[in-house]
């Protein structure tokens, strides 16, 4: 049993996602950095898609009731945190574990050897927060909950080959887009505008939307677009011309323009961004897309190979 | 008909720009047809029918948009028969009590008929469900009588109780949990329209057909209560 102290900012049960109810207006959700999220899970042992907790800027306090071996993946926590990152530790019983703040990056993730047991609500065990589905009760952990540990299974925890631990920095370049449906709503200029200019995450980011600020970008057809499927990580444009990626928890269809959309070898980098991060974006094709994918995944697949 | 990339994990198919019962007809004979692929194709992730379109978000790293193409394309129809019958006929009892239907009046002067002739005219339609999308149950709901087209609210409610029936335009739609909302609302029913613990959640699917059926505050309570005891 693991008893929450504090609960930090906002921390929910994740896991890779709720798969096939798009269409009953379900979002994908899961891990909002699915990368960081796996290697915490493949370092205590477990299976990928083990249920983990995912911490937002400020983490929890937690007090092992049992001893555990756990791991806490991310890009850094908190400064007066003496806790080890991207790596397999144990904790005794009665231990308490105080994450604290990040230092970088928005996300991070404690998995905890043999997953949470949580039961899984429409096959999967992740926390949809607008509608309370899944995860712990349907919401974020608050201080008093108890969590229970899944069963433990024989395979021992991992460790991280040093090449990938060294490569895990965070990545401030440009996230990388293709165009999408309504790319040629918006004439060459706005669209040379939106690859080139700053924009800033806004404070009213969440995992449903990342709302950013800049110049505003302003299509210059006036159709009227049908509601239709909206694609992870895509970037649509409200008339007042701030775009918005559309992020794990989002709606599954919409109305407005999309003017790009966000490639899922970047869709990490998106859950890692904090509000009054700056980003910009920059446009790849799909075949480029797909490569930088494959690298990411053989990337992961080679820094746990034994 | 267009089909195109929507993302580097996206395929977008469009049958018009328009929104008519023939073009729902052909979206929904596909979004089925696709659902019978997914056991045999487990890279394909998600479904979202809508209006006019169906887009299909599946993993890159197990097809290509090519490979996804062509197995798509031998299950376009060209068109439904219009007298397919319909996947599911769902009656929905709504209690149009004034309590519930904060809007009516609005709705009956946009109109130029009574509230009773809105109620009456709304509860003798013939629905069907378009697509569910904006929260999980949420449908759209198309076969609204011309007369009740009413635009939506200037400003949206921040909170619409579970449950609430709204009209949207040229839609009407039950709202399955709280949360805020733009539309006119003119009733509310009992049932619960999405239950995450049941199989499927979702009481209404793409494509199925939808009456209403008015009922009293005595029915509404009563059959409120018989949802709470079957959880």
């Amino acid at each position: 049993m693991i008893l929450v102290i504090k609960p930090g900012l906002l921390t929910t049960v994740q896991d890779l996602g709720r798969r096939g109810f798009a269409h009953l207006g379900v979002s994908p959700g899961g891990a909002a950095d699915c990368i960081s999220f796996r290697i915490a899970n493949l370092l205590v042992g477990n299976d990928a898609n083990a249920a983990a907790l995912e911490i937002t800027l400020l983490g929890p306090t937690l007090e092992f009731e049992v001893a555990a071996t756990i791991a806490i993946s991310g890009y850094g926590i908190g400064d007066s945190s003496s806790l080890p990152i991207n790596e397999a530790f144990e904790v005794a019983a009665g231990t308490t574990v105080a994450v604290g703040p990040l230092s970088a990056g928005a996300r991070a993730y404690l998995a905890i050897h043999g997953g949470l047991a949580i039961p899984e609500v429409m096959r999967s065990c992740s926390t949809f927060l607008p509608a309370g589905i899944g995860g712990f009760q349907g919401r974020a952990l608050r201080a008093g909950d108890e969590l229970v540990i899944g069963k433990q299974t024989q395979v021992g925890s991992r460790k991280l080959s040093p090449a990938l631990a060294a490569s895990l920095r965070l990545d401030h370049g440009p996230i990388r887009v293709t165009a999408s449906l309504q790319s040629g709503w918006f004439d060459q200029e706005t669209l040379g505008r939106f690859h080139e200019q700053a924009f800033t995450v806004s404070d009213q980011s969440n995992r449903s939307g990342l709302r950013l600020a800049g110049e505003p970008i302003l299509r210059t057809n006036r159709g009227e677009l049908l509601t239709e499927g909206i694609a992870l990580g895509t970037v649509q444009v409200p008339p007042d011309g701030q775009p918005i990626i559309l992020f794990v928890d989002q709606q599954t269809t919409g109305g407005y323009p999309k003017i790009a959309n966000v490639i899922a070898a970047d869709l990490p980098r998106v859950g890692q961004l904090r509000p009054r991060d700056e980003i910009r974006f920059q446009r790849v094709e799909i075949p480029e897309a797909i490569d930088l994918l494959l690298q990411q995944e053989r990337a992961l697949y080679e820094a746990f190979a034994l | 008909m267009r089909v195109e990339a929507a993302s580097d994990s996206a395929l977008f198919i469009s049958f018009a720009d328009s929104i008519s019962l023939e073009t729902h007809r052909r979206v929904v004979a596909l979004f089925h047809a696709v659902e019978g692929l997914r056991d045999r194709y487990p890279g394909i992730r998600n479904l979202h029918p809508a209006y006019s379109s169906l887009l299909i978000d599946f993993d890159p790293l197990q097809l290509t948009h090519e490979q996804l193409e062509s197995l798509v394309a031998p299950l376009i129809v060209e068109s439904v028969p219009s007298n397919l019958r319909r996947s599911g006929l769902i009656e929905i009892p709504v209690c149009y009590d004034r309590e519930f239907a904060p809007d009516l009046a609005t709705v009956a002067q946009h109109s130029s008929l009574t509230e009773e002739q809105v109620i009456a005219t709304h509860a003798e339609g013939d629905y069907f469900v378009y697509f569910l999308g904006f929260s999980p149950g949420f449908a759209y709901l198309g076969g609204l009588a011309s007369q009740l087209h009413v635009p939506r609210l200037v400003a949206p409610r921040k909170q619409v109780s579970a449950g609430s029936v709204g009209i949207g335009g040229a839609q009407t739609g039950i709202y399955p949990n709280a949360s805020p909302g733009g539309w006119q609302l003119i009733g509310r029913t009992p049932l619960r329209m999405f239950d995450a613990a049941t199989s499927p959640p979702s009481l209404l699917q793409p494509g199925d057909g939808v009456r209403f059926r008015g009922i009293d505050r005595f029915e509404f309570d009563r059959l409120a209560g018989q949802q709470q005891r079957d959880r």
